[in-house]
């Protein structure tokens, strides 16, 4: 029970800043609940697909097969891999990161997984038809291309940009999460 | 629909998995819950705070910052505000279509897209977690010097 208090203590704290909102400033607590219930509908709608696809990937997929096609020595083939995974993805940004411990858990290399982060935030397709529709196909086409390149030199000066055991920590990290 | 379609395939593959191999689907969904509840604390947090944001800065106010402004200094106003707000694609771009018409700029509007999608304040916890402070801190960072290009190319194009 003290755990779990514990580890929900952001969320109760901001609970009772919502609520006390709510009553200095009616409106707005009640905007921001109406808005946190519609995006919290949101979320339970998209969540449990994406999070069964990582639970299958995590089994299913061998992690020789995923070094193969994602890890460090997987070259474009690995680059272009991470790029469509991210593309192909739907829901919140934060929904990417649990997948991300997953792919670098199985050993996918930490700039395919950087590449992956970067086209799940801006290259995914659902949101460019919608961007499409809104902004023109030249505004759309521009960013897209300017994003390709934009993705993979942030990824690759992330990664550069770490020490060794700063990379070791993550993975570290990545394997302490493992469920068996 | 894209929703739709997501259901499908993961049924279809759920299917497949569970007439192969009973155990290992098992495990999978255990892995699924897993991974869920591990992060559902801060799912849960990233979302009220994101409520409270938008409560305060909602459409109204976001144009009023941004459609106001003009060069250099509505671009920074733009990428603030993209960085630190999380607004789904289908109220972003409506909104962002709707700022042009009243007369903000392609480019304030380009920094402001890119900034909502590639720069996260609010998730840098869940970040963090998985990438550690360092990375998470490198890769915002270049991400918002990237949202300026993005907009000096679309300003150059259009």
């Amino acid at each position: 029970m003290k755990k779990m208090l514990l580890r929900y203590k952001v969320f109760l704290v901001l609970l009772v800043v919502n609520l006390s909102l709510l009553f200095l400033f009616p409106a707005i607590g009640i905007e921001s609940f109406r808005l946190t219930g519609q995006n919290l509908l949101e979320m339970l709608a998209i969540l449990p697909p994406i999070f069964i696809l990582l639970g299958m990937l995590d089994v299913w997929v061998p992690r020789e097969t995923l070094i193969r096609m994602m890890g460090d020595g997987s070259g474009f083939r690995g680059i272009a891999l991470a790029f469509l995974l991210g593309s192909a993805a739907a829901g919140p940004l934060y929904a990417a990161f649990p997948i991300a411990i997953v792919l670098l858990r199985k050993g996918a290399g930490l700039r395919n997984v950087l590449i992956f982060i970067g086209a799940w935030s801006t290259t995914k397709i659902p949101m460019l038809l919608f961007e499409l529709g809104s902004m023109g196909w030249k505004f759309t086409l521009t960013r897209f291309v300017v994003n390709l390149l934009g993705i993979g030199v942030i990824a690759y000066l992330t990664e550069r940009l770490m020490k060794p055991e700063e990379k070791d920590a993550v993975l570290t990290n990545a394997q302490a999460q493992d469920v068996h | 629909m894209f929703t739709c379609l997501l259901y499908v395939v993961t049924g279809v593959l759920l299917f497949l998995s569970y007439r192969k191999d009973r155990n290992k689907t098992k495990m999978s969904l255990k892995k699924a819950w897993k991974a869920f509840e591990n992060i559902l604390p801060q799912f849960l947090g990233i979302i009220l705070l994101i409520g409270m944001l938008l409560a305060f800065l909602n459409p109204e106010v976001i144009a009023a910052l941004i459609g106001g402004q003009s060069g250099w200094q509505g671009m920074l106003v733009a990428s603030i505000i993209g960085s630190i707000t999380l607004i789904p694609g289908f109220v972003a771009f409506p909104l962002a279509s709707a700022l042009l018409k009243s007369g903000a700029g392609f480019m304030q509007i380009a920094v402001f897209i890119s900034t909502l999608m590639m720069v996260g304040i609010v998730t840098m916890p869940v970040e963090m977690a998985t990438f550690g402070k360092k990375a998470t801190f490198v890769r915002n960072g270049l991400a918002f010097a990237f949202s300026f290009f993005v907009a000096w190319v679309i300003g150059w194009v259009l």
